[in-house]
């Protein structure tokens, strides 16, 4: 009896102990952006109790994966909505996985919205339109709160830069988010260049755009791709530029 | 003339080392450690098989599963194998005749321990050895049609991509912290084992602190923090949670792999932190062991 109470007294003491360390320790982990896991009962529901269980002991990234194969096999079913709680789990186990949240994104704003606007089944196209934004926004929410899980990684923004340009058509907002991507050290060197090419697109930041689109050219012959010849020539004419200024030069016949 | 007799040293590692080694030897020659193994090296193995969707997917898919491999089977390696080794020496008599001699039973206890430890060790460094040559294997594959596709400008950049997506030097933390882990469940079941009347019960404990150690911080920072409604936590809860936290591991602090996977990075002092701790664990559950054995009739 007395060993047992010793050894109680051992455990207490310990755990009394390292409590206060191990919420440190935690405190850092998330700063480093560990545990991030959004474990909650919606996710309960959807894995299943085996499923939630082996994500709660230590083995989310393997039920992730599982799921993500799941997903992938909604997809060559094209069953959208399936899919899409696929991903939303998948995600939620994996929220520092850019691929994960750069692939729900691009499922749902790019191949389920163009199916929802040719949706045979749906004769009117005002319904199908707005099941297309509904993807839209979908695929959006997926990109934005990738973001907000990975600050640290450039990819994601680059994504949403092609979201709001491609399928918002919204040039300033893909202006935005390529300058952001752009300001990564692992960002491709056409990420810049498109940060300036959808800003001379934005009405109101011409001037913006042109000096940026100058400091391009000055770059080097590697920046000085057609379109951005192109749109040199648009904002010199736009901003009326002086023709001793002007970097583009109409090629004489 | 007759041999001086040799004086009786009261804590002999060359004791505890030759009480491991027979454990690691016992161990080793179990069947289910080799099932165990090659269950995990087919696994492994047939990692770089699954399914190709894309290059990183297929390289996210391979070491979740590798890793998440080596995470099963050293938790069930560490779980089965301690959980059996002090019913089985009592049953095999080999416990009596070792006891009989001057060995005291801190040292046996040790010895039990560090053989179970040096196990894990080989199956862990198996399991990465395979992990490491399949990984390299699939970036030599993927860098080679990486080149054939990428047009020049682009190249340097693509190829950093698969390099930086296969091989992570954080990877090493991960694996290391995989067998911290395991180590500390090997010492709570060793502890477990010095009280528990069958092996059967052992496991069935173990395996359920192995769940509660990783629910609980969870279950606490959701009681805690995000209470619905955002009405606050009851002082019993509180107490409840503290009682808990104080009782149970928390090995959620251990399971930084499926994070490392995807590219976080582990700091040196991040590492030796939860290194520490790891230690701390399985120093005092084989001291609080030591104390129930030490008084254990046998």
């Amino acid at each position: 009896m007395k060993t047992c109470l010793i050894a109680l007294g051992i455990i207490v003491a310990f755990g009394i102990i390292r409590m206060p360390l191990e919420q440190r320790l935690a405190v850092e982990h998330r700063a480093a952006f560990f545990h991030g896991a959004r474990l909650n009962l919606d996710l309960r529901q959807q894995l299943g109790q085996m499923g939630f269980l082996a994500a709660l002991s230590g083995f989310r990234a393997v039920v992730a994966d599982m799921l993500w194969i799941e997903a992938h096999s909604a997809w060559e079913r094209t069953e959208w909505g399936r899919m899409q709680l696929h991903l939303d789990a998948v995600t939620s186990l994996q929220p520092r996985c850019v691929m994960f949240w750069d692939m729900a994104a691009w499922h749902m704003a790019w191949n389920a919205s163009v199916a929802a606007f040719n949706d045979r089944n749906q004769p009117r196209e005002a319904l199908r339109i707005k099941a297309q934004r509904e993807y839209f926004k979908v695929g959006e929410d997926f990109l934005l709160h990738g973001i907000q899980n990975n600050p640290d990684k450039g990819f994601l923004y680059e994504r949403a830069g092609a979201f709001y340009d491609q399928k918002m058509h919204d040039s300033c907002k893909a202006a935005e988010y390529f300058a952001k991507a752009a300001t990564f050290p692992d960002a491709f060197p056409y990420v810049k260049r498109l940060a300036a090419f959808r800003l001379a697109e934005c009405p109101g930041h011409e001037r913006e755009a042109y000096d940026q689109l100058v400091a391009l050219y000055k770059m080097g012959e590697a920046e000085r791709v057609p379109t951005l010849y192109t749109k040199l020539r648009e904002l010199e004419e736009k901003l009326s530029v002086p023709q001793e200024q002007r970097i583009y030069t109409p090629r004489i016949p | 003339m007759s041999a001086a007799p040799t004086k009786h040293i009261a804590f002999s590692p060359a004791r505890i080392a030759a009480i491991a080694s027979n454990t690691l030897l016992e161990l080793v020659r179990l069947k289910v450690f080799y099932f165990m193994l090659i269950f995990a090296l087919l696994l492994i193995g047939s990692s770089a098989f699954m399914v190709r969707f894309s290059f990183q997917q297929q390289f996210q898919v391979l070491k979740d599963v590798s890793l998440g491999a080596m995470s099963v089977f050293t938790w069930l390696l560490a779980t089965l194998s301690t959980a059996m080794l002090l019913p089985k020496d009592i049953e095999d008599r080999t416990l009596y005749t070792i006891l009989a001699k001057p060995v005291p039973r801190l040292e046996y206890l040790l010895g039990k321990l560090f053989g179970v430890l040096a196990m894990l060790a080989i199956a862990l460094v198996c399991m990465s050895a395979l992990f490491f040559v399949v990984l390299y294997a699939r970036e030599q594959i993927v860098l080679a049609e990486t080149v054939k596709v990428t047009p020049p400008d682009e190249l340097a950049a693509a190829l950093r991509d698969v390099r930086d997506l296969t091989f992570n030097v954080n990877l090493l933390p991960g694996i290391a912290i995989i067998y911290l882990k395991a180590a500390v469940v090997a010492a709570l079941t060793l502890l477990l084992s010095t009280f528990a009347s069958s092996w059967i019960f052992t496991i069935i404990v173990s395996v359920m602190m192995y769940i509660i150690g990783h629910v609980q911080p969870i279950a606490r920072e959701y009681w805690l923090e995000a209470v619905p409604g955002g009405t606050v936590a009851s002082p019993v809860l509180k107490i409840f949670l503290g009682l808990v936290a104080v009782a149970f591991p928390d090995f959620q602090l251990f399971n930084l792999v499926d994070d490392i996977v995807v590219g976080n990075a582990v700091s040196t002092t991040m590492f030796l932190k939860t290194t520490g701790l790891g230690c701390g664990y399985v120093f005092i559950y084989t001291l609080v062991g030591y104390l129930m054995f030490a008084n254990k009739e046998l």
